[in-house]
């Protein structure tokens, strides 16, 4: 069974009488453990394929089923619910509660699945440690470098063992030296922990580090290159 | 699962940052729970006092006044009349089943004389029943006897002003003092007891056998002439049932056809002191009502701030949607903060009410009293405020699309 299954799947934005369409027809699958970048010009409908595949915005029609369940249909709650057990977030801009230590950053998606507060801090501790971040956990985002938060940010992605890592151009605010720092870390996560990551990236040497390449254009899927095969 | 303890961290932290704005939007919460809970003193206060003078006249109190006389056509004021007697009393105690006691009063200023000393004060010439009906006690010596005043000794009763005004520290029981140049022994000290409703020195007095005002200090139309009459209802409820009685009892004594007006009257003084003590209370609630506007509008301030709060934490909501917050994790994030900002609000605000009662106390002399009744109203009150005033911003914040919250700037 694949992680993830899409069928048809399609996004209208209405906008006054114009029908907007950003995704036409998507049918695609990811297996678990596959390293994927997605490329493709602004207003490709990559960013609403992500946003999708991550639960934070539902199809207009068409199916996606995560993990064997469909999650179409599901309500806000229940969205909540999957994002936080299944998937973890990585923003260009990092997208760090300001004013807040990494550690309690790190904490954030615990909070919504009713851990102890000491089995909460042992786990984002332990994430901390995984991003090569120990004892700089009491700091705040503005006392971290751009890689030092982006690592801050894909330890959240990591605390809650969520099994797919979603990352939006997670190098696009970074120097070439931190972003392969970053890349490496992912290709780490992937290939010690078996997390799935997918990733958005306009620089073809980012991609490089993926596996696989899908590339969009006008809302379709215009090539996949390197498809794992089941 | 919605983990309570950690969104009330999460709250507290959201204040602590921006510490001005939280202090400045408790203030209006602080003014507000400070003035109900000011009003509420002084209005209790005010309701205390009356209900203090009011036991302090004595209770179930009914007096009868001699009619008015008519000169000429012209009436004149209810008392210039004198038709009331001994008789009048002693038939009102016997025939109405309602009455507890009676006491005859004749009464009038002279002048008081002990060695140097003098003092002018009101004589009052009754019964050993008046103490009953007044609810007076002694603090020191004895009280006069029905004994007395059948052989109409020379024995007074002496209430605290006058002590202090005529023996000062000295003891004054077995004493003789000058009333008119009429020697009297002090046989007793009345009890202090204050002010009267109508602000009048209650222990300006000198109590006398009833008899013997009339033969040795006022004189008498007629013998046995009494001015009032006290009476003591047995409760509150016979109060209006002795009024009647004492109506019907009278017309009969004194031989007033059915078409003739009477030449006395019934004065209810416990239903007029009660009314007195009732439009009190309408004030205290009046108050109250007023300061509470105020405690509204501190709840409006809440929600302002926290429609502020909202707008400018649309990131974190949606960093915080992202990441799994589900609707009620962010709406009671935001009810949390806007009821801390109101109870720790309410918290500065019982302490601003207490401070605020003494000063009133203190600089406009009224007597104030915090009852714990009016604390806890202003209190819960202000956290139903924060509720209230805190729920619609935090369903706002609930609502926001997690994608356009993220992409905020």
């Amino acid at each position: 069974m694949p992680l993830i299954e899409v069928q048809d799947l399609t996004k209208v934005y209405r906008l006054g009488e114009i029908d907007l369409k950003a995704l036409c027809s998507l049918t695609t699958t990811i297996e678990n453990g596959e390293f994927i970048s997605i490329m493709g010009p602004s207003g490709s409908g990559k960013s609403t394929f992500m946003n999708i595949l991550g639960c934070l915005d539902t199809p207009t029609g068409g199916r996606y089923l995560l993990d064997g369940t469909d999650v179409s249909g599901l309500s806000r709650d229940e969205l909540a619910e999957i994002r936080n057990r299944k998937i973890g977030f990585v923003f260009q801009g990092f997208n760090l509660l300001p004013r807040t230590s990494a550690l309690e950053n790190v904490e954030l998606p615990l909070l919504y699945n009713g851990l102890s507060s000491k089995e909460r801090r042992d786990r984002a501790m332990s994430a901390l440690q995984t991003v090569g971040l120990e004892g700089r956990e009491h700091h705040h985002p503005n006392q971290l470098s751009g890689g030092q938060q982006q690592r801050v940010a894909i330890a959240r992605a990591l605390v809650n063992n969520a099994p797919i890592i979603l990352a939006d151009e997670p190098t696009g605010n970074l120097d070439s030296k931190t972003s392969a720092e970053i890349m490496g870390l992912f290709v780490r996560l992937n290939t010690e922990s078996n997390i799935t990551v997918i990733l958005i990236t306009h620089e073809n040497d980012i991609a490089s580090y993926s596996r696989r390449i899908i590339r969009f254009l006008d809302g379709c899927i215009t090539s996949d290159e390197g498809m794992k095969t089941a | 699962m919605i983990n309570l303890p950690s969104t009330f961290r999460i709250s507290v932290r959201a204040l602590r940052v921006n510490k001005m704005r939280s202090a400045l939007t408790m203030l209006g919460i602080i003014i507000g729970v400070g003035a109900v809970i000011t009003m509420l003193a002084v209005g209790t206060g005010a309701s205390m006092r009356i209900a203090q003078q009011i036991s302090s006249i004595g209770s179930n109190l009914l007096i009868v006044l001699p009619g008015a006389t008519t000169a000429g056509g012209v009436r004149m004021g209810a008392g210039t009349q004198s038709t009331l007697s001994m008789g009048d009393a002693q038939a009102i105690l016997r025939e109405s089943s309602t009455v507890e006691a009676a006491a005859p009063v004749l009464n009038g200023v002279a002048q008081v004389v002990f060695r140097q000393m003098n003092w002018s004060t009101g004589i009052t010439g009754t019964t050993p029943a008046m103490l009953d009906v007044r609810d007076w006690s002694l603090s020191a010596g004895r009280p006069f006897t029905q004994q007395d005043v059948k052989s109409a000794t020379k024995v007074c009763l002496l209430g605290q002003t006058v002590v202090d005004n005529l023996f000062g520290d000295l003891d004054p029981i077995g004493q003789i003092i000058r009333i008119k140049k009429v020697p009297f022994t002090v046989i007793g000290v009345l009890s202090a007891k204050g002010q009267s409703p109508n602000g009048q020195d209650q222990d300006d007095v000198i109590y006398v056998p009833v008899t013997t005002a009339q033969k040795k200090l006022f004189g008498t139309t007629f013998p046995g002439m009494v001015r009032t009459i006290m009476v003591k209802a047995r409760n509150t409820d016979d109060l209006a049932i002795a009024e009647k009685q004492i109506n019907a009892l009278l017309r009969q004594r004194h031989r007033i056809g059915p078409r003739q007006e009477n030449d006395f009257t019934v004065r209810n003084l416990t239903q007029i002191m009660q009314t007195a003590e009732q439009s009190s209370r309408v004030m205290t609630i009046l108050l109250g009502a007023i300061a509470s506007v105020s405690l509204v509008v501190g709840g409006i301030g809440i929600m302002n701030i926290m429609l502020v709060s909202v707008t400018e934490r649309t990131r974190e909501i949606g960093i915080r949607m992202a990441v799994g917050a589900k609707t009620w994790d962010i709406r009671l994030q935001f009810i949390i903060e806007a009821l801390m900002l109101s109870l720790i609000g309410g918290l500065a605000g019982i302490a601003a009410g207490i401070s605020g009662s003494e000063l009133v106390s203190a600089f406009a002399g009224w007597p104030t009293i915090i009852t714990p009744l009016s604390v806890f109203l202003a209190f819960g009150f202000s956290g139903l405020i924060g509720i209230f005033f805190g729920f619609y911003p935090a369903y706002k914040a609930s609502l926001l699309n997690p994608i356009e919250a993220l992409r905020y700037e």
